[in-house]
């Protein structure tokens, strides 16, 4: 895996505590020298540790909004979750017009391309080219998890891209159908998260890269409320209907697919459990798995301004007023071709002791030994998350267990 | 090849959340192997039939797993009513499962049958009023 990172840390106001180490679902981070060290190979970019770092010591990473300005045809992203994050919005085209006025040429809507998403899902489900049950990929934390920890499940994933891979796509591709050179274009998703920071710069599914940065939607709505005060009357520019906005929040995805029999989680926590029972073939009876890391879908991402729930209902609302219905692949004059993932994802190794099976297991057979001796309390003082990880990293570097508890004994 | 890693569960009885705990463990040993995904998928599902049969039917008991490079042998041993007629509790959908458990979605009668689907080799061992101890070998 490539050290591309999207959380970095702040030393400075780290003050060693373990609290992000903790809620890491990856048991990605440990406190060396009293501070928070993260172990990218193992990090899937959720931002747990950034929400939960009391702080702010945890920074996500994303592109300056200064590179838009490099050229010469601006095309903006928005994420259906953007437009959750304003008081009293009645009307999407404030939003639409607000990016206009700073500085964009163009704005094509994420929520326009969940939609086309939703359409190629639906028929790649009636011809039955979809594995069953098949969990969304719209979620990049969730395939970053699943390629990690959950390899039996990777089969399982649904291989069409994002919705904002899918806009950049489109976007790019009407852009250059309207004679605007290629390097001049300029495709900007605004995002809610760090984990799609991460997915549109990597590629790991596509041949090609559609975008040209990424923003942070907190970054970009401070900027953006001030040129929204001063649109009067917005033109009707909005393309997105009640479908495509609906994917901002946990369910929407599902919803859009009109299917019974489904499952949508979200959060941390409920999500891991909800894998494991995948693992263990319980949830063999059902069409479609929605999965969003964080609490309540995008709109829990850490890089939004307003709380999720708040933002949730105001969507609803909005969406109560975009009466246009979900766009289809036919309209755009494309095909599941145009959706459908250049190469799976490769799965990461980082979670294996070793590459070599042998070696692994020698190394395993040692973690049990250490962890005969280990209190088993999982107090973090060690700096590890749980005494399991401690056993593991000293397996690993070569050193000796230092377990605060073990020393208190012997005294 | 006699080095392996072993693990030994404990099955609480009482608790149906709790089932899965042991395959849970053993699945993450297994994954830190590089252990290939669908021997992981077998190795689980296998394991957790046998968990949740243990409780269903036999008030909990112990789980042992002792892994090799190249296989995992499972033991589920429990000291409950035993199998009468395991010819009979191997048919699918044959269970004595009482309503209660049925209604909790369990006991429809697919978990030794499982057990014995995804197993490259299963024995079990059984005596009425004594207990039950079944074996399960999976080859990666």
């Amino acid at each position: 895996m490539p050290t591309l990172k999207t959380v970095v840390l702040d030393s400075e106001k780290c003050i060693g505590c373990i609290t992000c180490m903790r809620r890491c679902p990856t048991e990605a981070i440990r406190i060396e020298n009293g501070k928070a060290k993260i172990l990218y190979e193992k990090c899937i970019n959720c931002g747990e540790c950034v929400r939960s770092c009391k702080g702010g010591a945890k920074r996500p990473v994303y592109d300056s909004f200064d590179l838009v300005a490099s050229y010469g045809y601006k095309i903006a992203l928005p994420s259906p979750s953007l437009f959750g994050q304003f008081n009293n919005l009645d009307d999407p085209n404030y939003v639409i017009e607000g990016l206009l006025a700073l500085g964009f040429d163009e704005v094509f809507e994420v929520g326009l391309a969940a939609e086309l998403v939703t359409d190629c899902t639906k028929k790649l489900m009636e011809k039955r080219a979809l594995p069953r049950p098949v969990i969304s990929t719209a979620c990049p934390a969730i395939v970053e998890l699943i390629l990690l920890k959950f390899h039996e499940l990777a089969d399982q994933l649904l291989n069409v891209y994002a919705p904002a891979k899918v806009a950049a796509k489109l976007a790019k591709k009407q852009a250059t159908e309207k004679g605007i050179p290629a390097d001049d274009i300029g495709i900007f998703f605004i995002s809610p998260c760090p984990a799609k920071v991460y997915s549109l710069h990597k590629e790991e599914v596509s041949n090609e890269k559609y975008i040209s940065g990424v923003l942070s939607q907190s970054d970009v709505y401070f900027r953006l409320v001030e040129k929204m005060n001063k649109v009067r009357s917005p033109r009707k520019l909005s393309k997105c209907g009640y479908s495509g906005i609906g994917w901002g929040s946990s369910g929407g995805e599902s919803n859009s697919l009109g299917l019974g029999n489904y499952i949508h989680c979200s959060g941390v926590r409920n999500v891991l459990g909800l894998l494991r029972e995948m693992s263990d073939g319980k949830l063999d009876g059902a069409d479609f798995v929605e999965l969003n890391m964080c609490p309540g879908g995008c709109v829990g991402g850490v890089l939004n301004v307003e709380n999720p729930f708040i933002a949730r209902n105001r969507m609803r609302q909005l969406a109560d007023r975009m009466k246009i219905p979900p766009a289809t692949m036919e309209q755009y004059g494309l095909d599941e071709s145009f959706f459908i993932w250049d190469k799976a994802p490769a799965p990461s190794t980082s979670f294996q002791l070793d590459t070599d099976r042998f070696a692994a297991m020698q190394k395993l057979m040692q973690v049990e030994e250490y962890l005969k001796k280990l209190p088993g309390i999982d107090c973090g003082a060690c700096g590890a998350p749980t005494c399991r990880c401690h056993a593991e990293d000293v397996v690993q570097s070569g050193g000796r267990l230092h377990c605060v508890k073990l020393m208190e004994e012997k005294e | 090849m006699g080095e392996c890693i072993r693990l030994e569960y404990e099955v609480d009885g009482e608790n149906f959340a709790s089932a899965g705990h042991a395959s849970e463990s053993v699945k993450r040993t297994l994954k830190q192997m590089g252990v290939s995904p669908a021997s992981v998928r077998r190795v689980s599902i296998a394991m957790y039939e046998g968990e949740i049969n243990m409780v269903i039917h036999a008030h909990g008991g112990r789980a042992l797993a002792e892994i090799y490079p190249d296989r995992i042998d499972i033991y589920l041993k429990d000291t409950g009513p035993g199998i009468a007629d395991v010819d009979l509790a191997m048919r699918a959908g044959y269970s004595t499962a009482t309503e209660n458990i049925r209604s909790l979605g369990f006991g429809a009668g697919m978990g030794l049958p499982n057990m014995k689907k995804y197993s490259d080799e299963m024995k079990i061992d059984t005596a009425v009023g004594v207990g039950t101890t079944v074996f399960l070998r999976i080859c990666f």
